[in-house]
């Protein structure tokens, strides 16, 4: 079945004898993992079936003239035809009647893909040059870059932006929606099965636009259930004298407070919440995993580990040593 | 008489011509400009024809280059070839270069040298007009590329969304606002001279039912510029003003919405795509009719089906904004809007293919790329289908699939089209065939290339890589599909390689006679390259397919049979028609066979002027003024415009010196 669909789709273009070649792609459109994608997957696979066969006649009926009518040596001047009313009205109305047969069950889905889900976890899911923030309003929680949803629970996300337009999109669950500045959309995705779903902006955004990726996480009710609490809990406050509490105090000096929240330590609005960085498996707008090296690499210069993002370290770069206290004070942050 | 006598106005005697301008510049005539000269105050439309094609494949190459830097960047993962910024110059250049630096004044080009003759006319409505279109495409192609030199060119895409375009610092995106505002008054101005040259200009009997279906489409493609560029003209100085002046269009902060830039862009945006394929859609039904030796299938289907877009291309343009929260009603709308656009398009294949049908099929190069148009452009005809299943467009809006999807479209149906139309009045322009093995190897070369290029973007599309990507992690799968795209953009410049030497190495005059096709039209009855007055005589129109029905009639079985015995190759052309009566006393020194120069017919043509180049060049001087904010620069472009304007204004559309002595002459159309 998905040989064959994957087939109609591509026969559109020239290379079908390939296709056997894709590898694994994580952020595959027609591999659904939850219902969303797959009502989508579900409307658009006769769609292909049929523009393939349509692809079928008009290439065969372009072959079979240039190979049936070529110019022969003797062969007569052709009967000079100038057209044919019938079929031409038989062509009219043949595209016209399978188009609407493709109308009808799209505009139903349409319609059906709007109604928002009953019994859904509401997320509201920002867009920041170039990183998401998610706010689980109803549980009191913050996170940045990861969204984390129960498995067989729809989350209904309502899309906001603080800058340019960006959008939303976690193939293997969903389409995407637009996340525009000053208006709220809303899109809804549920997953079949616990696991990490990839995907990323797909307006341009910027610069980094191709670093703004996304990334969902499905998890049993129970694990959600920890991790929401483990969220809530207030950040630690590292014992003094450790290079943890050395870093907690260069996080107030550098300048790092005045952009990133830390509950009960700092405010700031402009970077991601760090609350619970540690319990992430990413960051920066998930191209890094979540480790030391990377950490360093990035507060070395973020500049250039990613073009164009608001990250700047006011003054001096950081020393290595500091570097290793601020590392160290964020791998405390569980 | 076809040109519209105009009542000469007392002031434009050649006694009472104000000679104020002439005095610091005086006016190049058309017995005394030559050379480099000539070409830069021509009026003639053939020759701004000619300019306008060679800029535009010029530019062709530079947006070519563009695309060989995006796909070495992201033929393999992680690439830093190109920065990211870098990269997002290049790849709004690409797109903003061969839409409005290639395409359309390469359709524009066509058009302009073949409308007037397709249809029987000596020169264009507004010939200094027609010039003036040319220089300011030029100075508004030169104005946006100098940003390069000038702190970066345009990074926000080639459709420019606010509010990312209010908000990007430098001068990147105004160079693009004020670029994309000078080519707007190009195409206006082309848009209405070639609109009323051929409402007006037609010979006698060519009504508009025996136009040629290029002249047709290309008629369409007007008629949605002049209403397109409006639009994207109100746009474009909403955010000009937002970004010179910080105007609150585009601020979000102030209330505003940013979806009303989408919805301005693509008003503009969608009916474009129909401005760049329609002309296409018009070379390819001229070409096939002819090697198949059969008259096009349903003319009347052809035209109705080409006006059927052109006015349905004005009520789909959401369907670019369908992930954008339209709300269901909205997108449901948008959604049968675009998949029913699909009908006249779909009409127009059948059609091709019943044109070939029981024909006499020979595939000399136009013919080839023809039918490489017919193929490639049915693949982006039903991948755009695929776009109107709403919830499905939602997983592939900016993706590669639809990257794939326009391509199949602009390139593999616009760019085979007019490359076809390119061999194919080669011969016409230029008086000399290319060569048919080059040109074979060119179209085989760039179908390969070109669908290993876009065929690959469909999976990369389905398996989710987002567009306008700098860069990408390897564990995707995408890996494999860029490499072998990138390897196929490189076959497409080996191809386009083999047609700039075909066009260098074939320079030695050819004798190919008037009709080296034995085609159809109208312009195939003139030498080639024809006369500057294109006619000696004013053809007589009779029937659609004027010259097939000079030369050959219908026996009994409805085959056509030659007319006369046979007449040499060149004197072909040369049959009276029937009904001419009115022109047959002058039948005696028309014959058409001998174009020896014996003795010029007393035609005169509108003199050349200096007025266009010059008005055009003075609306750069006003834009880097604008955009540096350096008033005195913009005003004094502001007065050289109008001082060049005034001057136009008053010099007659034909210099004195160019006026023949006796009373009885042809009059010239005046801009």
């Amino acid at each position: 079945m998905r040989r064959n669909r994957r087939l109609a789709a591509l026969s559109a273009s020239l290379f079908l004898f390939l296709a056997a070649c894709a590898q694994n792609a994580p952020q595959d459109t027609l591999e659904p993992k939850g219902p969303v994608a797959r009502q989508i997957d579900h409307l658009i696979n006769p769609v292909f079936i049929v523009a393939g066969l349509v692809f079928i006649l008009v290439e065969g009926l372009v072959l079979t003239a240039i190979f049936k009518f070529r110019s022969k040596p003797g062969s007569p001047e052709p009967e000079q035809i100038h057209g044919n009313t019938r079929l031409e009205v038989g062509w009219t109305l043949a595209p016209a009647l399978i188009l609407l047969a493709v109308a009808v069950p799209t505009i139903a889905t349409i319609f059906d893909l709007s109604k928002k889900p009953t019994n859904a976890i509401n997320v509201t899911v920002i867009g920041h040059q170039f990183w998401w923030e998610y706010r689980y309003d109803d549980l009191g929680v913050v996170t940045a870059n990861e969204l984390r949803m129960p498995v067989g629970r729809p989350v209904e996300l309502t899309l906001n932006s603080v800058d340019v337009i960006h959008s939303y999109w976690i193939p293997p669950l969903a389409g995407k929606t637009d996340v525009v500045p000053g208006r709220s959309n809303h899109m809804h995705l549920e997953a079949d099965a616990a696991g990490e779903y990839l995907g990323q902006c797909t307006e341009f955004c910027g610069a980094s636009h191709a670093n703004m990726r996304a990334k969902a996480i499905a998890m049993a009710p129970a694990d959600f259930d920890a991790w929401v609490a483990g969220q809530k809990a207030a950040a630690v406050t590292p014992a003094a004298g450790t290079p943890a509490a050395d870093g907690a105090a260069l996080f107030a000096q550098k300048g790092c407070a005045g952009c990133h929240t830390i509950e009960g330590v700092s405010t700031g609005m402009v970077g991601p919440n760090l609350t619970h960085l540690a319990t992430r498996t990413t960051f920066a707008g998930s191209i890094f995993a979540n480790n030391d090296s990377n950490l360093r690499t990035w507060l070395r210069n973020p500049q250039a580990a990613k073009p164009g993002n608001k990250m700047v370290i006011p003054g001096a770069p950081l020393t290595p040593d500091e570097i290793t206290k601020l590392i160290a004070y964020l791998d405390t942050l569980r | 008489m076809a040109i519209v006598t105009p009542q000469r106005p007392e002031a434009l005697a050649p006694e009472q011509t104000p000679s104020a301008p002439s005095r610091f510049l005086r006016r190049p005539t058309n017995t005394g400009v030559y050379g480099l000269w000539g070409w830069m105050t021509t009026v003639d439309h053939k020759k701004i024809g000619i300019m306008y094609s060679v800029t535009a494949f010029l530019f062709f190459l530079v947006g070519g280059m563009e695309a060989l830097l995006l796909r070495i960047q992201l033929g393999s993962p992680d690439n830093t070839f190109l920065r990211a910024d870098t990269y997002n110059q290049v790849f709004t250049m690409h797109g903003t270069t061969m839409i409005f630096l290639v395409i359309m004044p390469l359709s524009a080009g066509l058009a302009n040298y073949l409308l007037p003759i397709m249809i029987g006319a000596r020169d264009v409505a507004f010939p200094r007009i027609n010039a003036l279109g040319y220089w300011v495409f030029l100075a508004g192609g030169l104005f946006m590329y100098s940003s390069f030199f000038l702190g970066g060119a345009p990074n926000g895409g080639w459709f420019g969304y606010v509010p990312l375009t209010r908000n990007l610092p430098g001068h990147n995106i105004d160079f693009w606002v004020f670029g994309l505002q000078i080519l707007g008054i190009a195409s206006l101005t082309g848009a209405i001279n070639l609109i009323v040259t051929v409402i007006n200009m037609r010979a006698p009997g060519m009504s508009l039912m025996r136009m040629p279906i290029f002249v047709w489409m290309s008629l369409v493609a007007q008629f949605l510029l002049l209403f397109a560029i409006p639009v994207i003209t109100v746009a474009l100085f909403l955010l000009g003003f937002d970004r010179l002046f910080a105007t609150n269009f585009f601020n979000v902060a102030a209330g505003s919405d940013p979806l009303l830039w989408q919805h301005l862009f693509w008003m503009f945006g969608h009916p474009e795509v129909y401005i760049l394929i329609l002309p296409a859609m018009g070379i390819v039904s001229e070409i096939l009719p002819v090697f198949s030796r059969k008259p096009l299938f349903g003319y009347q289907v052809m035209v109705f089906s080409g006006i059927a877009i052109g006015f349905m291309g004005w009520g789909v343009w959401a369907h670019h904004m369908f992930a954008t929260g339209l709300g269901p009603v909205a997108v449901s709308a948008f959604s049968a809007s675009t998949m029913f656009i699909a009908v006249p398009t779909g009409v127009k294949i059948f059609n091709w293919i019943s044109t070939m049908w029981k024909g006499k099929l020979s595939f000399p190069t136009p013919m080839l790329f023809a039918i490489g148009f017919v193929t490639m452009f049915t693949i982006g005809g039903l991948s755009g289908v695929t776009h109107g299943v709403v919830p499905a467009d939602t997983q592939q809006t900016d993706t590669y699939y639809i990257v794939a999807h326009f391509h199949y479209v602009l390139f593999g149906g616009s760019m085979f089209g007019l490359f076809g139309g390119i061999y194919y009045w080669y011969p016409k322009f230029a008086g000399r065939l290319l060569d048919e093995r080059l040109g074979k190897i060119h179209f085989w070369l760039m179908l390969l290339g070109f669908n290993l290029t876009f065929g690959p973007f469909h999976i990369l599309g389905l398996q989710g890589m987002p567009r306008r990507i700098y860069t990408y992690p390897s564990g995707r799968g995408w890996d494999v599909w860029n490499l072998v795209s990138t390897i196929g953009s490189f076959v497409i410049a080996l191809s386009i390689l083999t047609f700039i030497i075909n066009v260098i190495k074939n320079r030695k005059p050819q004798d190919v006679g008037d009709d080296p096709w034995d085609a159809r039209t109208l312009e195939w009855t003139i030498p080639s390259p024809p006369p500057e007055y294109n006619f000696k005589e004013i053809p007589l129109v009779t029937s659609r397919d004027e010259l097939w029905h000079r030369k050959y009639t219908e026996d009994e079985n409805g085959r056509s049979v030659r007319r006369v015995v046979e007449a040499p190759a060149s004197a072909s052309t040369d049959i009276e028609p029937a009904a001419d009566g009115e022109h047959s006393d002058e039948h005696g020194d028309e014959h058409a066979g001998d174009h020896a120069e014996e003795h010029e017919p007393h035609i005169h043509m509108p003199s050349p002027s200096y007025w266009p180049l010059l008005t055009a060049l003075a609306m750069p001087v006003i834009c880097y003024g604008m955009i540096y904010k350096t008033w005195a620069v913009a005003i004094l472009g502001g007065l050289m415009e109008f001082g060049c304007l005034f001057a136009w204004a008053l010099e007659p559309a034909t210099a004195p010196e160019d006026l023949p002595q006796h009373e009885e002459h042809e009059a010239v159309p005046v801009s």
